[in-house]
């Protein structure tokens, strides 16, 4: 039961399992293990902090789970979106407001952002009932720049561009106000929501959501209902980022606009491609290979003394890789890996 | 997947339509009707409206005139999806497959309206959303295993070759369990064997789930072999209906395809 070649399903639960031998499950639990010991592994290799901090490692999973909300929307379903910060925004703003103004706690402010950042994604969602593609893009940058607007302007609720407070969530006694804590509940968000979205995405909804993308109105005559198909996915996706976003500013213990401009959007955009479009490991791929890639470089430029180069560093490899990866990976690393997987399952006959 | 349908329950009515593109009249006070399980063939010379009454079928088209009715029910007015939920299944003439996934999953696709279990179950995939998808699973092997296409189960459809592309369309259309089948030029661009083979399949498809199929075929070997009944249609206007022995003496016929003898 070791190796995946030689593995037959017995029954149609079976096939359709994610995890189907041993060795897989092994890999997932010492996956676990790893993921979960980060804090206590990280600081006692020497020198690995400088180019990987923990603080990194948390904003990677945030931008990982906003990614996988932005797969739903746009690697299954179709429905490009490059105002994906300002639902970010909305949730961290929702889970913001409830949480500092009216003193609630962050555990019912939390799902609250998602469902705040789900709802406003419908609201311009509601466009992609009508428009695809380019126009669709158009479209959601004015959801990216209204919202992004509207939390600028109404500064007497928002704080405006000098930020919002936050407090940080409590357990009982316990606070939540160092990176270390924080990064286990960042870390057990992005658990499940891989586990939704990739449970999501092998049911009749995910199929639904493909069908769409590829062809509407095939999926029309199959009887499937293009508005609330459609409108699912950008409640999904949206949420994502709700969620995304709100753990984020708590983290940071402040919220302001400048976190969530367009330019995040675009980067999220860029680790998707990078990290290859319709697969849940892709956005992991993504974040990591870039960010990654990205906080080292500038480790080392800065020891060489270059410390104002390595601020536009960031947009320079940024560019550099999404051309290379469009001209000579456009299935992005998801697709390696799978050709890789292919490989293994049929070794040592590579047939 | 062989379930006996009633016979009538699938009654279809093409009443006077009339579709009219701007100044183009497409299709012309055309009716008939389709009730008993059997190969309905509709030909006519390119551009003569076939494939237009399918679309106003399956509800693309609004006819600017007249009705069509499916079970007593008026599908004018239906939205495509609802008409596909009385049981009205087809496949295009120009693929419209999903390109983007498995053959399994297309036809898994196919089965969605059948399946009942939300977004929330989906999400944990536990419980009734496990045991539908299992459930489902068989009667979309059992449709793989129909149409011979077992050894390509897990390909991705685009890297599929055309013929086998059109079957998996077939397969993704029987997944709705129709009680009408309307099939657009199915062996289009297909040689001999193919076309023998999807012959097979479609006359298999009506005896086993008694049910009706309209066939759009250019291949007049074909339509005359397997037809039960032939409508023919000629610049949106109908020429003649019968079986395909009368069409092949109708002088109308004759005249549309090969022109009027010099007088």
């Amino acid at each position: 039961m070791g190796l995946p070649s030689g593995t037959f399903s017995e029954s149609y639960t079976q096939d359709s399992a994610i995890i189907r031998t041993r060795a897989q499950w092994l890999l997932l639990i010492f996956g676990l293990i790893i993921a979960f010991t980060i804090p206590l592994w990280l600081p006692a290799i020497p020198g690995l902090t400088r180019f990987i901090p923990l603080t990194l490692i948390n904003v990677m999973c945030i931008y990982i789970i906003a990614v996988l909300g932005l797969q739903i929307m746009m690697g299954y379903c179709g429905q490009l979106s490059i105002g994906h910060a300002a639902f970010m925004a909305v949730g961290a703003y929702t889970s913001g407001l409830l949480t500092a103004k009216l003193g609630l706690s962050y555990w019912i402010a939390l799902p609250c952002a998602g469902l705040a950042a789900g709802i406003m994604g419908i609201i311009f969602g509601a466009s992609a009932l009508r428009l695809k593609g380019f126009y669709l893009v158009a479209s959601t940058l004015a959801a990216q720049f209204v919202i992004m607007w509207i939390i600028n302007s109404w500064s007497t609720v928002t704080g405006g561009d000098a930020g919002l407070r936050l407090p940080y969530p409590t357990i009982g006694n316990f606070k939540m106000d160092s990176d270390v804590k924080f990064f286990y509940l960042i870390l057990i968000c992005l658990i499940i929501g891989t586990f939704f979205a990739r449970n999501l995405i092998r049911t009749r909804i995910g199929r639904a959501f493909v069908a769409v993308r590829d062809n509407e109105l095939a999926a029309n005559v199959m009887g499937i209902r293009l508005s609330t198909t459609k409108l699912l996915a950008f409640f999904i996706g949206c949420a994502y980022a709700g969620f995304a976003g709100s753990l984020w500013v708590h983290w940071q213990g402040i919220a302001f606009p400048e976190l969530f401009n367009l330019w995040l959007s675009i980067w999220l955009l860029g680790y998707l491609i990078v990290g290859g479009m319709a697969t849940t490991i892709g956005p992991f791929f993504g974040v990591i290979l870039i960010e990654g890639l990205n906080h080292s470089l500038a480790t080392i430029v800065t020891d060489m003394g270059a410390p104002t180069f390595a601020i536009y560093l960031r947009d320079f490899t940024f560019g550099i890789i999404i051309i290379l990866f469009l001209l000579f990976m456009p299935r992005g690393l998801a697709h390696r890996f799978t050709l890789f997987k292919t490989y293994y399952r049929l070794w040592p006959y590579t047939y | 997947m062989q379930k006996a349908k009633q016979n009538g329950r699938s009654e279809i009515k093409i009443d006077d339509i009339g579709l009219n593109f701007g100044g183009l009249r497409a299709l012309d006070s055309v009716s008939f009707q389709v009730k008993e399980p059997g190969v309905f063939s509709i030909i006519g010379p390119n551009g003569a409206g076939k494939t237009c009454i399918l679309n106003c079928i399956n509800g693309f088209y609004r006819p600017t005139s007249g009705k069509i009715t499916f079970k007593g029910k008026e599908l004018n007015k239906l939205p495509s999806h609802e008409i596909a939920k009385l049981g009205i299944s087809r496949t295009f003439q120009n693929l419209r497959l999903y390109t983007g996934m498995t053959v399994v999953d297309n036809i898994m696709a196919g089965r969605y309206m059948l399946m009942n279990y939300g977004t929330i179950p989906a999400l944990f995939y536990f419980g009734k959303a496990q045991k539908e998808e299992a459930k489902h699973r068989e009667v979309v092997e059992q449709i793989i295993d129909f149409l011979e296409i077992q050894a390509i189960r897990n390909h991705v459809v685009g890297i599929l070759p055309y013929g086998m592309r059109k079957r998996v369309e077939l397969g993704r259309a029987l997944a709705l369990d129709p009680d009408i089948l309307l099939l657009d030029e199915p062996m289009a661009g297909m040689n001999l064997e193919e076309k023998e083979e999807m012959a097979r399949f479609i006359i298999d498809i009506c005896e086993r789930r008694e049910i009706p199929v309209v066939l759009i075929e250019h291949d007049m070997g074909v339509v005359m072999d397997i037809s039960d009944r032939v409508t023919v249609l000629d610049f949106g206007h109908k020429i003649a209906e019968g079986t395909p022995d009368e069409i092949k003496l109708n002088p109308a016929v004759i005249s549309a395809y090969l022109g009027k003898p010099k007088e």
